[in-house]
C-alpha cells in the first residue's frame, strides 16, 4: 500500500543516537544525535507528518561532542539529556549533560525552515553529570512516568541516581553503585522499569542482566550468561511487570521472567549479526522491534508471551450480543508466535531503533551511515490486532 | 418337368416306375396321413414343379388336386417332358403297389402270431388258479394244530415262570444276607474294585427296604463297612506314592462311593500344588540373591524350569484330566472339574511367569543373545505342549506375550548399547583429540579418526541386527507368531532400534550445537567439523545403506507407517548444516575474541607510529591456516570466485566509506566535507548483502569464508565503537594489508574480503581525530618485513 512505504531521511554524519520525544503524546517526533570527529554535532528534531508522509527537520548544534546515546524527558518536551565524547588532550572521556532545547522547537509545529536557518539554533546546557569519580557515561535514563526529575547513568561500572533540582540546573547525585569483581566490568546499557512504582532498573554488563532496586541500590537479580557473549541493550515489557527483553553478540533477543532467570522464557535467532537493540511496542506488547548490524529491522509477534495472549479480548456486552461468534474466536485462539517483517532498508549496521511515543503503530530506526527510516507495522496486523 | 433327379412322381395310374427312395416313401405316406411330419416328403415336395408344397399341384400333398396339376402341366410342359413325366409316374405308381403289397403281408403275418400267444396265456392261468386253493387249505390245517398244542402247555409254562422268578429273589436275598461278610473279606484281600462292585449292586435295593428292620441291619452294616473302605481308599489316594494307575483305580472307586468329586479334586490339586511349589521355590533359589548375579545362566534356568516344573505340570494336567475331567459322567462335574484345573493351572504358571520374567530382566548383557533366544525358544515350546493339553488356560498366550516382552526390552536394551557405544566414540575421539595437543605433536588426522568412528559404528549396528535377528530365525517356535512376523520387523528393529539410533545421532549432534552456544565451546570445534561430515556421510550413503540393510535382513509384512529414508537423511543433513554452522561460529568467535580483545584494550588515540604487524594479526592468519587445514582434511575444496592475478596488491582507498551523502535522503545539500570516493558508493550499492552468520555450504571455502566474515565484522563493529589518533589509523592500516595479503586465498570471494578490510580502514579514517594515512609502500615494506 502507497502509505505503507518507507519513509527514509539522511543525515549528512554517521549517527547511533536516537529517541522519540516521550513527553509528546501528539505529533510523532524524534531526536537524533549524530557522530562526528571533526565538525560541530548537531541534533536533528524530525518531526513526521502522518498524513501528508513528509518528514519535517530541526537542527540543533551539540557542540560538546559526538554523542554516543540521546534520552529525552519523560516529562519536559523541551528536555533531553545526551552521553557525548570530549576530546581533550589526545584524552577521550565520555560525559553526560542535561540539555534543553529552544522553546519554538519543542513542538516543532513551524514551517520547514531553510537551510539558514536551521543551522542557527543551539541547546541550552542546564547541567552536567559529573563524572569526572566514575568514568565514561554508557547512557543516561530517566525515570519513566516520572517528573523529570530523576535520572540514572551508567558509568564504567558505577550505576549512579541523580536528582535534579533548581528546575533541572543542578545534578546531583543522591545515590549509587558499584559493580566489583574481577577484570574491568563495564556497564554495557541499562533501562528502568515503569512498574513497582519505578523503583527497579536492569543493567547489562558483559554477558549478565542485572536487576537493582533503585531505594536500597541492591542488586535484586542476576541472569549470569544471559548471552553467550555481549549484552548490547534491554527493555522492559510495559505492561508485564516481570518480563523483560535482552539481545546480545550472539544474534540473538531473549525473553525473560525476572522470577525464575535460569532459562529464558523464549528466544529469537532471526538476526545474522550482533542484534544493538529490542523494543517492546508500548501498547502493544506482542510487537518486538530488533536492530542488528546485519542491517535489518525485524518486527516480531510474540503473542505467547505477551500480556494479550489470546488476542484482543471481547467485552461482555459484545459478547451477549454475538454468542456464536466469541465461540468461533475461541477455537481459533491461541495464536502463534511469529515474524511479522524484516525491514531491509538500511545499508549500514542498525545501532538504533524506536516506536514512536504518539503513533503506537509507527517507529524508527537509524543506521551509521545516517539514514533514519521511519516504517509502520503491516496495517494487517495492526487491524488484526485492533479488532 | 423341371428339375432332374427325383423329380415328382409320375402322375396316378402310371405304374412301373421305382424312383430311388422309394423303399422308405409308404412309411413317409403313412406318416403324413397321420399326420406327422415327414422330412423326405417335404424335401420331395420342395422339388415339386408347381414349387407349391401342400398345394394342389403338390402330389404327395394332402390338396391334390388331379385337374388343377394335369392343366398345369399341360400348359406349362413341352411334349418330350410330359411324356418324361408320364414314364415316371407310371415308375412310381408301380412301386407304390409292391410296397403296398408287402406291407399288408408283413402285418398278416404278425397279428396271427399275436393271437397264438394270446390262446396259450389263457391255458396256463387256469392251472395256476386250481394249485392256489389247494394251498389255502393245508395252511388252515396247519393253524388248527398250532392252536391246538398251545393251549394243553399252558399250564406248565405259567409253573415255571413262577418258580424261577421265586428262585431269582431268593438268590438276591441270600446275595444280601451274605453281603457284609463278603465285603469284610473283599476288603481284608483289599479288592476294593470288588467290594465296591458289590455294594453298588445292593445298595438300591438296601435303600428301597431300609423300613424292615432286617434290611436296616445289613444296610448298616454295609455302609459301615464302605465308610471303613472309603477311609482306607482315601488314606491311599492322600499318599500320593503309588502309581498314576492305582490312583485313577482309587478315584473310580471314591467317586463310585458318591464321596464329592469337588472335594477330591481339590484334594488332588492341593497336593500337587504343594509339589509344584516346592519346586518353583528351587527355582526361585536360582535367581540368586536380588540385586545379585543370577547363579546359573538363562537357558540353564529355562531348562530346568522347563523339565522339573513345566513337565510335571504336565503330568498333572494328564493325570487329572483322565481322572477327572474325561470320565463319562455327570457333565457338571466334568466342567466344575475343569474349571479348577484351569485355575489352578493359571495361579501355578503365574508364578512361574514371574520368575522367568524376572530372571529374563536379569538378562542385561548387550553382547551375544543366542543363549537368551535359545532359552525363550525352548520356554515358549514347552508352553505349547502345555497348552495343547489344556487347551482353556491361556497359558500359551501369556508366554507368547512375555517372548515378546522380553524380545521389546532387548530392542531397547540395543539400542540403549548403540547409544552409548557412540557416546563411547565421541568419548574417544575427544580424547584423541586432546591428547596429541597436549604432547605438542601434530593433530590427529581428522579423517582417520572419521573414518574409524564410522566404521566402528556401522560395525556395531550390523552386529546387533544379527543379534537381533536371532528372534526370527526360522528354527525358532515363536518366529512365525504374528508379532514376530510384523511387527517385531518394522515397529521393532527398523524403527525403533534402527531408526531411533539415527534419530539420537542427530539429536546428539543438535544437542552439541545447543549446549555449547551459551557456555563458549566445551565441544572442541574440530569434533564439531568431524560429526559434521559424519552426518553428511549418514545423509549421502549410510542411512540409505542401513536401512536397506535391515529391510533385507527383516522382510517386512507388516504395513504400519514407517519412517521414510528421506525423512532420516533430510534430518542428518540438518543436523550436518547445524554442526557446520555452529563449527563456523565457534571458530570465528574464537578469532572474533582475539580481535576484539586487541582493538578494545589498547589507546588508539596515543598509540606509537606502527612499525610491524600486530602480533594478533599474525595470529589470525595462522589460526585461520590451520583450521583450513583441518576443514580441508574432511570437505572438498569448493568453488572459487575467478581471482585476479594482482590480489595481495590492492592498495585500500583510505576514505573510500566516507559516505557522508544521503542517498536517498530528500536532497538537502549536504555540506559534504570530506572527499568522497563516489565509485566506493556505488559498488557498495550494487554489492550483495553480506549475511555474517549465514549457513554456510559443505565445503571449505564456504566455511573459511563463514569465518572471515564473522571475525573481520567484528574487527568492523570494534573500530566504530573506538576513537583513533593519527597513528591508530596507520596501525589499523598496515594490520588490513597484512591481513589482505594472507586471508584473500582461503575464501570464495575475495571481494568479499576486500570489501570487509575498506569498510575497517574507512570506518577507522572515521573515527580518527587526524586522518593522515600511511604511504602505501610504506604499509607494503612493514607487511612484508613481518
Amino acid at each position: 500500500m502507497e502509505d505503507d512505504a518507507p519513509v527514509i531521511y539522511g543525515l549528512e554524519f554517521q549517527a547511533r543516537a536516537l529517541t522519540p520525544q516521550i513527553a509528546e503524546t501528539d505529533a510523532i517526533r524524534f531526536l537524533v544525535g549524530t557522530q562526528s570527529l571533526k565538525y560541530d554535532n548537531q541534533i536533528h528534531i524530525i518531526d513526521f507528518d502522518d498524513e501528508n508522509n513528509i518528514i519535517n527537520k530541526n537542527v540543533l548544534i551539540h557542540q560538546a561532542g559526538e554523542i554516543w546515546h540521546i534520552s529525552a524527558s519523560p516529562a519536559d518536551k523541551g528536555v533531553l539529556a545526551t552521553c557525548y565524547n570530549k576530546t581533550s588532550d589526545s584524552k577521550v572521556m565520555t560525559c553526560a549533560a542535561v540539555w534543553r532545547m529552544p522553546k519554538e522547537l519543542e513542538s516543532g509545529s513551524h514551517e520547514s525552515p531553510d537551510d539558514s536557518s536551521s543551522n542557527t539554533q543551539t541547546l541550552e546546557l542546564l547541567c552536567h553529570l559529573d563524572n569526572t569519580a566514575h568514568g565514561n557515561m554508557a547512557c543516561v535514563i530517566w525515570e519513566p512516568m516520572g517528573d523529570g526529575k530523576k535520572l540514572i547513568s551508567l558509568a564504567d561500572n558505577h550505576l549512579l541516581l541523580w536528582d535534579l533540582q533548581e528546575s533541572s540546573s543542578n545534578a546531583v547525585l543522591s545515590n549509587s553503585a558499584a559493580l566489583e569483581g574481577k577484570g574491568q566490568l563495564k556497564f554495557t546499557s541499562g533501562r528502568w522499569s515503569p512498574h513497582h512504582n519505578c523503583t527497579q532498573v536492569a543493567t547489562a554488563n558483559d554477558t549478565a542482566i542485572r536487576g537493582w532496586d533503585t531505594r536500597s541500590m541492591r542488586q535484586i537479580y542476576y541472569i549470569e550468561n544471559a548471552h553467550g557473549q555481549l549484552v548490547r541493550d534491554l527493555d522492559f515489557n510495559p505492561n508485564k511487570q516481570y518480563y523483560l527483553a535482552s539481545c546480545g553478540d550472539d544474534c540473538k533477543v531473549k525473553f525473560w521472567d525476572t522470577r525464575n532467570v535460569t532459562e529464558p522464557v523464549k528466544t529469537l535467532e532471526e538476526h545474522s549479526h550482533w542484534v544493538w537493540n529490542v523494543r517492546y511496542n508500548h501498547s502493544h506488547d506482542q510487537l518486538v522491534l530488533s536492530g542488528s548490524s546485519d542491517s535489518r529491522i525485524i518486527l516480531s509477534n510474540m503473542v505467547s508471551i505477551s500480556s494479550e495472549p489470546f488476542g484482543h479480548l471481547v467485552d461482555d456486552d459484545e459478547l451477549s450480543d454475538q454468542e456464536d461468534h466469541h465461540q468461533e474466536e475461541k477455537t481459533k485462539e491461541p495464536l502463534q508466535d511469529s515474524i511479522i517483517a524484516t525491514y531491509e532498508e538500511h545499508e549500514d549496521s542498525v545501532y538504533a531503533v524506536e516506536w514512536s511515543s504518539a503513533d503506537p503503530w509507527l517507529f524508527a530506526s537509524l543506521s551509521y551511515d545516517g539514514r533514519l527510516v521511519i516504517n509502520r507495522v503491516p496495517r494487517a496486523l495492526k487491524y488484526h490486532i485492533l479488532l | 418337368m423341371s428339375g432332374p433327379g427325383p423329380g415328382p412322381g409320375p402322375g396316378p395310374g402310371e405304374p412301373g416306375s421305382e424312383p430311388p427312395g422309394g423303399k422308405r416313401r409308404p412309411h413317409g405316406m403313412l406318416k403324413l396321413y397321420y399326420g406327422l411330419p415327414d422330412p423326405a416328403g417335404e424335401a420331395r415336395g420342395g422339388l415339386a414343379p408347381g414349387g407349391d408344397p401342400g398345394g394342389p399341384t403338390d402330389i404327395n400333398g394332402a390338396h391334390f388336386d388331379p385337374e388343377v396339376f394335369l392343366t398345369k402341366l399341360r400348359k406349362e410342359c413341352s411334349l418330350a417332358q410330359l411324356m418324361d413325366c408320364e414314364t415316371d409316374m407310371v415308375k412310381q405308381i408301380r412301386a407304390l403297389d409292391s410296397d403296398m403289397q408287402t406291407l399288408v403281408y408283413e402285418n398278416y403275418n404278425k397279428f396271427i402270431s399275436a393271437t397264438d400267444t394270446i390262446r396259450k396265456m389263457k391255458n396256463d392261468f387256469k392251472k395256476m388258479e386250481d394249485e392256489m386253493d389247494c394251498l389255502a387249505a393245508n395252511m388252515a390245517v396247519i393253524t388248527e394244530f398250532s392252536a391246538r398244542i398251545s393251549s394243553t402247555l399252558q399250564d406248565q409254562h405259567e409253573q415255571i415262570t413262577k418258580l424261577s422268578g421265586v428262585h431269582t429273589l431268593l438268590r438276591k436275598l441270600q446275595f444280601l444276607f451274605e453281603l457284609p461278610a463278603r465285603l469284610t473279606k473283599c476288603v481284608e484281600l483289599e479288592a476294593y474294585g470288588q467290594a465296591v462292585r458289590y455294594y453298588s449292586k445292593a445298595r438300591s435295593i438296601l435303600h428301597q427296604y431300609q423300613h424292615m428292620p432286617s434290611f436296616q441291619g445289613i444296610q448298616d452294616d454295609c455302609q459301615k463297612i464302605m465308610a471303613n473302605l472309603a477311609q482306607k481308599l482315601r488314606e491311599k489316594f492322600r499318599d500320593g506314592g503309588s502309581g498314576a494307575k492305582d490312583l485313577a483305580e482309587c478315584v473310580e472307586l471314591l467317586l463310585q462311593l458318591d464321596e464329592p468329586a469337588e472335594e477330591l479334586c481339590d484334594e488332588f490339586l492341593s497336593h500337587a500344588r504343594c509339589r509344584l511349589e516346592a519346586e518353583l521355590e528351587a527355582l526361585e533359589a536360582e535367581l540368586g540373591q536380588p540385586g545379585g548375579a543370577p547363579i546359573t545362566d538363562i537357558l540353564e534356568f529355562i531348562d530346568r524350569g522347563c523339565n522339573i516344573f513345566v513337565s510335571n505340570m504336565c503330568l498333572v494336567i494328564a493325570s487329572y484330566q483322565e481322572l477327572f475331567v474325561s470320565r463319562e459322567g455327570v457333565q457338571g462335574i466334568t466342567r466344575m472339574a475343569q474349571d479348577k484345573l484351569v485355575a489352578f493351572v493359571n495361579s501355578l504358571m503365574e508364578t512361574y511367569f514371574s520368575l522367568v520374567e524376572r530372571r529374563i530382566q536379569l538378562e542385561k548383557g548387550v553382547g551375544d543373545n543366542s543363549l537368551l533366544v535359545r532359552a525363550l525358544d525352548r520356554f515358549h515350546r514347552r508352553l505349547q505342549a502345555l497348552a495343547k493339553l489344556l487347551p482353556a488356560s491361556n497359558v500359551a498366550a501369556e508366554g507368547t506375550e512375555i517372548v515378546v516382552r522380553a524380545a521389546k526390552e532387548r530392542i531397547r536394551q540395543y539400542l540403549l548399547a548403540l547409544q552409548s557405544f557412540y557416546q563411547d566414540c565421541l568419548t574417544d575421539v575427544r580424547q584423541s583429540l586432546a591428547a596429541p595437543r597436549l604432547a605438542g605433536k601434530e593433530s590427529p588426522n581428522l579423517a582417520e579418526l572419521l573414518g574409524t568412528i564410522s566404521a566402528s559404528v556401522l560395525n556395531q549396528i550390523k552386529s546387533v541386527l544379527t543379534y537381533v535377528h536371532l528372534f526370527t530365525a526360522k528354527d525358532i517356535t515363536f518366529s512365525n507368531k504374528p508379532y514376530f512376523k510384523g511387527e517385531f520387523c518394522s515397529q521393532g528393529v527398523r524403527e525403533g532400534l534402527i531408526v531411533g539410533f539415527i534419530k539420537s545421532i542427530c539429536q546428539t549432534a543438535r544437542q552439541f550445537c545447543e549446549t555449547t552456544g551459551d557456555k563458549g565451546g566445551s565441544t572442541p570445534p574440530a569434533l564439531l567439523l568431524l560429526l559434521s561430515r559424519l552426518c553428511l556421510d549418514y545423509e549421502t550413503s549410510t542411512i540409505s545403506y542401513i536401512l536397506t540393510l535391515t529391510d533385507e535382513q527383516f522382510l517386512v509384512q507388516d504395513h504400519s507407517p514407517i519412517t521414510p529414508v528421506t525423512s532420516l537423511c533430510a534430518d542428518a543433513r540438518e543436523a550436518a548444516q547445524r554442526l557446520l554452522n555452529h563449527y563456523v561460529k565457534v571458530q570465528g568467535l574464537i578469532i572474533s575474541q582475539m580481535l576484539r580483545k586487541s582493538v578494545e584494550t589498547r589507546d588508539w588515540v596515543n598509540t606509537i607510529e606502527p612499525r610491524n604487524v600486530r602480533a594478533v594479526m599474525k595470529r589470525v592468519v595462522e589460526d585461520t591456516t590451520s583450521i583450513d587445514v583441518q576443514v580441508g582434511l574432511l570437505y572438498e575444496e569448493g568453488v572459487r570466485k575467478a581471482q585476479s592475478s594482482d590480489s595481495s596488491k590492492r592498495t585500500f582507498s583510505v576514505y573510500s566509506s566516507s559516505r557522508q551523502q544521503s542517498r536517498y535522503a530528500p536532497s538537502y545539500t549536504p555540506s559534504a566535507p570530506l572527499d568522497t570516493n563516489l565509485l566506493s558508493n556505488i559498488q557498495k550499492l550494487f554489492s550483495e548483502r553480506i549475511d555474517i552468520f549465514s549457513p554456510v555450504e559443505f565445503n571449505k571455502v564456504s566455511v573459511l569464508t563463514g569465518i572471515i566474515k564473522i571475525s573481520l565484522k567484528t574487527f568492523l563493529e570494534c573500530v566504530r565503537l573506538r576513537t583513533f589518533g593519527r597513528y591508530g589509523l596507520q596501525q589499523i592500516q598496515v594490520d588490513c594489508y597484512y591481513l589482505q595479503l594472507y586471508l584473500w586465498r582461503f575464501v570464495c570471494d575475495e571481494n568479499l574480503v576486500h570489501f570487509l578490510l575498506d569498510e575497517i580502514v574507512g570506518s577507522t579514517a572515521h573515527r580518527c581525530l587526524d586522518p593522515v594515512p600511511m604511504e602505501q609502500s610504506v604499509i607494503e615494506v612493514i607487511c612484508e618485513r613481518g
